[in-house]
């Protein structure tokens, strides 16, 4: 068979078999009801591992999507509840301020894994500022669509399957998204024609910003309360998901499509492993083993595509 | 019909010391494919990024037509001017395909359906110049082979959306290219000069350049040193353009009545990328030659390896590439000479300071490296001083076998003269050297010199034979035929 077309698969294998575990140990999953249940939270993990992958198309690593998907909840359930203009303004000024930062990682030549290690502490800091407890209200409209109903197929699978395919449309078919790709797998090439590396890192930075914001909302309208350390983990999920999904850390090689359905086997995996009845203690080392298994089982695939 | 294509005057550029180019003047005319040859260091490259915009001279004028170019020139100014580049590291996106590439080079192709016009793009020209090249226009990059990957990237750079092509460089075009290829792109070259597009073809394959270009242009030492009409030169003449008489001379001095034949062999290597075999006995200075990235820094690396290779006794390696794999940046100037001893230096399995420290100081003196201290930081030294550092850590060593990567790169003269000693009393105290150089000066130094040609060892020179004409005619082939 192929390798590029059955690493290109791995992922969704990878969803089928903790799917198909989960079911088996938990048949009573297997409906309307208990999909919704267990993907609710998949939705802004996707978007986290969104956020991550424009970050990583550009081989960069953004270590502070964790803190700062936690700041957004924070300012959403308090500024913008109290003052939906000055809490959009906020948001906004977030996304400008993941703008400067790609500009720059990229002007300074800094390595970005520092400069995001930091900021994490930064918008820890903020989160914790706004709302020193756990705390704050989700505004009703958020609340009101992350409870929406569809029959038939549960919203979140809904929504990561629209996610996936707007993002992979942009980045995989537009003559843009062309650009940013380039941008990762050979810089200097784009530049020799003519392009701003700048401009392509810090619209790139700017998406992760704005995907960070968008995970922020929803996480929010599911908790409907905000804790500043509520996403600290998303930092490594999303990382996971996107190399899940069958990308690269360097050579802009990644799949939105893959970086969706990865977050989703992330977050099946944490509910299989409650469901196999393994003490919390162990969970996260479990989920950890998961991870090394299928990137384990990656390692030939792409190894032997770079030979042939 | 004289009309110019592009036009540089006066142009100069220098690197830090290193004068990369030191007033060029040409005019490259509208329809006329320009041949550009010269050694090492000549100013191919630098020349070549000037005119594509990646550059910007120094000093100088550029100018086109009647319209000068000088103040605003850049990557776009170039490009919107029709100037195309095939360069010889390929600028192809590996992790896109054969039509995203094309795409990245055209701004025009956007919106609905670019993707079905930059595919017919580059099929058309792929088609064009390589009949039966089996590319696919959806291709990832990264899964083809390297000849393929420059056909791509020639094919490139001659496809046109809005600015109509003005002038093409085509830098090593068929380096990667098999000979049915190489063919098909010089038909083509000829063709589209017909049609008014000019062309600067570099190659080492003076056959190609003799074949295909109706002007060359001899550069040499950042300078054009001769320009003539293509019927004008054989292949004879203009090797001996590239080359200068006084080096002739020196060379044939440099290291007389030497020879070391009836010394024990301690080297005895094939390169793993060609034929030939490289022989070393002990004492001898022996030389690399040919063009940069020919094979001679493989060969030094399967010595050092030692594989495939019979090598007898331990062996050090200097680097030319100081930043990248010669210095510890963070290390004093001590710490950079001793790395390489400290096992010699042990006692319970832990480093014996004083040792350390005698050791430093002694090369200090001897290589005369400047500096007020050796527990200074490395970068506190100049280039010709840094270098100073590796070669005292490799000479200070147990090692009897010295590779040396082309490690005089941006040292100055009197460093250089100072180290030139050092290595010849060196190699009489018995220690072999294997010495890569691009500057043909330098195996004027050496006892005898393998030249290599596409990883292979295309000539063995010693003696009255080491000159520099004969390196010359050694690194340059006939043809991609050949």
């Amino acid at each position: 068979m192929n390798k590029s077309l059955l690493r290109a698969l791995l992922p969704f294998i990878s969803l089928a078999v903790v799917l198909g575990a989960t079911f088996y140990v938990q048949p009573r999953t297997m409906s309307y009801f208990g999909l919704n249940l267990m993907l609710q939270y998949a939705v802004p993990i996707a978007l986290a591992t969104i956020a991550q992958m424009f970050v990583i198309t550009v081989n960069d690593l953004d270590l502070s999507i964790g803190p700062f998907v936690g700041l957004v909840g924070c300012i959403a359930s308090t500024l913008l509840y109290t003052n939906p203009l000055l809490g959009t303004l906020a948001l906004l000024l977030c996304i400008a301020a993941y703008a400067a930062i790609g500009a720059l990682i990229h002007s300074r030549n800094l390595p970005s894994i520092v400069v995001t290690l930091g900021l994490s502490f930064v918008w820890l800091g903020i989160a914790v500022l706004i709302l020193p407890s756990p705390g704050g209200k989700a505004p009703e409209w958020l609340k009101a669509l992350m409870a929406l109903q569809i029959p038939f197929i549960p919203f979140p699978i809904i929504a990561a399957i629209v996610i996936g395919l707007v993002v992979q449309a942009a980045l995989m078919y537009s003559s843009y998204g062309v650009i940013a790709r380039g941008a990762g797998g050979n810089p200097r090439a784009l530049q020799r024609a003519g392009w701003s590396m700048l401009k392509t890192k810090s619209a790139m930075f700017a998406l992760a910003g704005m995907f960070g914001v968008l995970s922020g909302l929803s996480l929010l309208g599911l908790t409907t309360s905000a804790d500043a350390h509520v996403a600290d983990r998303y930092t490594l999920y999303t990382i996971a998901g996107v190399i899940l999904g069958g990308g690269e850390f360097i050579g802009g090689r990644v799949s939105p499509l893959g970086a969706v359905v990865g977050a989703l086997t992330l977050a099946l995996a944490g509910s299989f492993l409650i469901f196999l009845k393994i003490s919390p203690d162990w969970q996260i080392g479990a989920q950890g083993a998961i991870l090394i298994i299928v990137l384990a089982l990656k390692a030939p695939l792409t190894l032997g595509e770079q030979r042939g | 019909m004289t009309v110019s294509a592009i036009k540089l005057d006066g142009v100069e550029r220098s690197f830090g010391a290193v004068r990369a180019l030191a007033g060029v003047s040409l005019d490259v005319r509208a329809g006329e494919c320009l041949g550009l040859v010269g050694h090492n260091g000549a100013g191919k490259s630098t020349l070549m990024h000037i005119l594509a915009g990646t550059l910007s001279p120094d000093k100088g004028e550029l100018s086109s037509g009647s319209s000068r170019l000088t103040g605003q020139w850049s990557v776009r100014a170039a490009k919107a001017n029709g100037i195309r580049c095939v360069f010889q590291e390929l600028s192809l996106c590996p992790n896109l395909t054969v039509a995203e590439n094309v795409r990245i080079v055209h701004r025009p192709l956007k919106g609905l359906g670019w993707k079905t016009r930059a595919r017919a793009l580059a099929l058309e020209k792929l088609g064009e110049i390589f009949p039966g090249h089996g590319i696919g226009a959806d291709d990832a990059i990264s899964d083809l082979p390297i000849g393929k990957r420059q056909m791509a990237e020639i094919a490139r750079a001659f496809t046109v959306t809005d600015v109509a092509l003005r002038l093409v460089i085509l830098d090593e075009p068929t380096s990667s290219l098999d000979a049915v290829s190489a063919e098909q792109l010089l038909g083509f070259v000829r063709k589209q000069v017909v049609k008014g597009t000019s062309v600067i073809l570099i190659s080492h394959l003076l056959g190609d350049i003799l074949g295909t270009c109706d002007r060359i242009v001899v550069m040499k030492d950042g300078k054009t040193v001769a320009e003539r009409p293509t019927a004008k030169f054989d292949r004879h003449s203009l090797v001996a353009a590239m080359g200068t008489e006084a080096a002739q001379e020196k060379l044939a001095v440099a290291r007389k009545g030497k020879s070391s034949s009836d010394a024990p062999v301690i080297i005895r290597a094939k390169p793993r990328t060609g034929s030939g075999e490289l022989v070393a006995h002990q004492g001898e200075i022996i030389g690399l030659a040919g063009l940069a990235g020919h094979g001679q820094t493989r060969m030094l690396l399967q010595l050092f390896e030692k594989s495939e290779a019979q090598v007898l006794g331990p062996v050090a390696f200097i680097a030319g590439d100081r930043q990248s794999d010669g210095i510890f940046n963070l290390w004093s100037i001590a710490s950079n000479v001793t790395v390489r001893s400290l096992r010699n230096m042990l006692k319970w399995k832990l480093i014996v300071r004083e040792s350390e420290t005698r050791l430093a100081d002694e090369w200090k003196t001897r290589m005369g490296i400047r500096t007020p201290d050796m527990n200074n930081n490395i970068l506190t030294l100049s280039g010709g001083n840094q270098q100073k550092a590796l070669f005292a850590r490799a000479l200070g060593s147990e090692a009897g076998i010295i590779l040396m990567d082309d490690p005089m790169r941006g040292v100055d003269v009197g460093t250089k003269l100072e180290v030139y000693d050092m290595i010849a009393n060196e190699a009489k105290a018995g220690r072999t050297f294997i010495w890569y150089t691009t500057e043909i000066e330098e195996l004027g130094y050496c006892d005898r010199a393998y030249v290599f040609r596409n990883g292979t060892i295309s000539a063995e020179l010693g003696g009255d034979d080491l000159s520099e004409e004969k390196i010359l005619q050694a690194s340059f082939a006939e043809s991609s035929a050949a």
